[in-house]
């Protein structure tokens, strides 16, 4: 689902954040993302929303490889991948349903349909009695669940996370993660990026680890779910 | 460990066209009136933004209303050009008589009026200046004369009308004093061009206007872009709530200059009608009409879609998600 051949990045004129980086997701795994500040995790998921292109490398997704995909191409791109953002990534001035929405109405949903998704993904998320609330008068966590609901509600086949549990308190962490292996065993693939790997090992998938954009452990190591 | 390929399959369901189409025109509804509700929102800026705009339109329209009614008022004017034609020096004051009756009967003349050799000297002395260098004449060198107004003012029409009374075998030449009516023509030619040219600058202007208001508008909602961007947003869907400020912004404008002009029309016609009065005429200044004054909002609001046009396409690509 995921495949990266040899794929280094290097930004203007600094050192490589990500050097030779093989691996391969399948489709409907979990997979976990680790490593240090700095070694590359969120670099490694911005090329593939093609926020970045590698320097070098291929990076295949859902079967098309991201070289063939222009700039006109992106958005149809990112539309088939939800992502949930570290800093959650919300339109302030506007509802928690108008945040969940926002993909279904650039994707040309009807009303109808944008309604019924919306409730359910919200639902998913156990924010439904929020719908009408600003983000701002919403915790951090709920912040993040609604971010979450935003990544899920056009029901895409990749989700990636980016320490999506990064200010939460353990309990709070626990919640969210439980909601990415639920959404991983209805067949989307998901890939989460996190230091927190105390949470993620209890877990039991798939661990990539990356050391100063280096691939440590090789991506079958670990016990797979 | 080959992935199997799930291209397509995988992607999430495509909707149905009809879906799609009323998804879009829910959207263009909503973009419409979420940006209509920012501007109304922000009354002061906007305001500034429509007088701009309004006083930018009204001037050059204003202008060209004048030049109009200018226009209507010099083919008001009595008999603009004159014809004087010589007769031959055999000619005697019976036939010329009886020419310039059957001159008189054309259809393209308005009248036609003898005019003496001797009372045509008698005129010309009357002119001060005129006098010495007819004192050194024996005796009078000027032959009979027609003085013929033509009906139409058209000038083509009144150079063919001149060319056939020369024509005539009983004409010696014919004088056509219209020099004052091309000068006027030409003035009002220039005052058009003129008008043209100030017209175009501050349209111009007013594109640009628009575009640097379009341009802080995407400013102040670049995060909202990235993030929309983010989660698969298109051009298109980004461009469209710009697009309707923009409109929004050159409809107001276009309203705006539609009053101005009414309301400048209104002072000014009444000191108008005076001064015609003056001249026992019963011209009334013409204003903006309903289809004009629709044609200028219309206007507004091309321009202050094109002002958004050029400012979303200069700026909005450099918000990319970083
Ligand atoms: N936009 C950028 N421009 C230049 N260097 C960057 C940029 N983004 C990240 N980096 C560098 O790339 C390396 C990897 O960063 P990042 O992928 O954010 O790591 P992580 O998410 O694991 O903390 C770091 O050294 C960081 O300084
Ligand atoms: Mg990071």
């Amino acid at each position: 689902m995921i495949q990266f051949e040899r794929v280094s990045k290097r930004y203007d004129n600094s050192h490589d954040a990500l050097k030779e980086v093989s691996f391969d997701i399948a489709p409907e795994e979990l997979v976990f993302l680790t490593g240090h500040s700095g070694a590359g995790k969120s670099t490694l998921l911005r090329l593939i929303m093609l926020m970045e292109r590698p320097s070098r490398g291929r990076v295949v997704v859902n079967g098309q490889d991201l070289a063939s995909c222009g700039r006109r191409a992106i958005p149809r791109h990112r539309q088939s991948i939800g992502v949930v953002f570290q800093n959650h990534k919300l339109l302030m001035g506007r509802s928690v349903y108008d945040n969940v929405a926002l993909p279904l109405q650039i994707a040309g949903f009807e009303h109808r349909d944008i309604d019924r998704r919306v409730s359910a993904a919200l639902d998913k998320v156990g924010l439904l009695h929020r719908e009408q609330a600003m983000p701002m008068s919403l915790s951090g966590g709920e912040q993040q669940r609604v971010g979450i609901a935003r990544a899920v509600v056009r029901r895409p086949s990749i989700l990636l996370a980016d320490e999506p549990t990064g200010n939460l308190d353990p309990e709070l962490s626990a919640e969210i993660m439980k909601l990415f292996v639920d959404f991983s065993r209805v067949g989307v693939t998901v890939l989460i990026a996190s230091h927190d790997l105390a949470l993620i090992s209890r877990l039991r998938h798939r661990i990539l680890t990356l050391r100063d954009g280096r691939l440590v452990a090789p991506g079958t190591a670990r016990g797979n779910a | 460990m080959a992935t199997p390929k799930r291209s397509k399959g995988a992607r999430p369901r495509r909707q149905s066209l009809l879906a799609r189409w009323r998804g879009w025109q829910h959207h263009h509804g909503q973009s419409a009136a979420e940006s209509l509700a920012k501007v109304l929102g922000q009354p002061l800026g906007s305001l500034l933004t429509w007088l701009v705009m309004g006083i930018a339109l009204a001037l050059p329209t204003g202008l060209w209303l004048m030049l109009d009614n200018l226009a209507a008022v010099s083919r008001n004017l009595d008999s603009p050009a004159q014809l004087t034609v010589f007769l031959d020096a055999a000619m005697d004051a019976g036939g010329a008589t009886e020419l310039a009756r059957s001159v008189g009967g054309r259809d393209d003349v308005f009248s036609s009026q003898f005019l003496d050799r001797d009372q045509a000297l008698a005129s010309f002395v009357a002119d001060a200046a005129m006098a010495d260098l007819a004192a050194g004449l024996d005796e009078n060198p000027l032959p009979h004369q027609l003085i013929v107004t033509p009906r139409s003012e058209d000038p083509e029409a009144v150079a063919r009308l001149s060319a056939e009374l020369a024509a005539l075998a009983e004409v010696e030449s014919v004088l056509v004093d219209t020099a004052w009516l091309q000068r006027l023509e030409r003035l009002m030619r220039l005052g058009r061009r003129a008008v043209q040219i100030l017209g175009a600058l501050l349209l111009l202007a007013v594109v640009l206007v628009l575009g640097n208001t379009i341009r802080l508008a995407i400013e102040g909602r670049r995060d909202e872009i990235v993030i929309i961007k983010l989660v698969g947003g298109t051009d298109a869907f980004v461009r469209r709530p710009l697009l309707y400020t923009g409109l929004w912004f050159g409809l107001g404008g276009g309203i705006v200059a539609a009053l101005l002009v009414t309301a400048g029309t209104l002072l000014l016609s009444p000191l108008v009608r005076d001064l015609a009065a003056t001249y026992g005429s019963n011209f009334t200044l013409r204003g903006l009409g309903v289809i004009d004054s629709l044609q200028l909002v219309l206007l507004g609001a091309v321009l202050g879609l094109a002002g958004a046009w050029l400012a979303v396409a200069r700026h909005l690509r450099a918000i990319e998600p970083r």
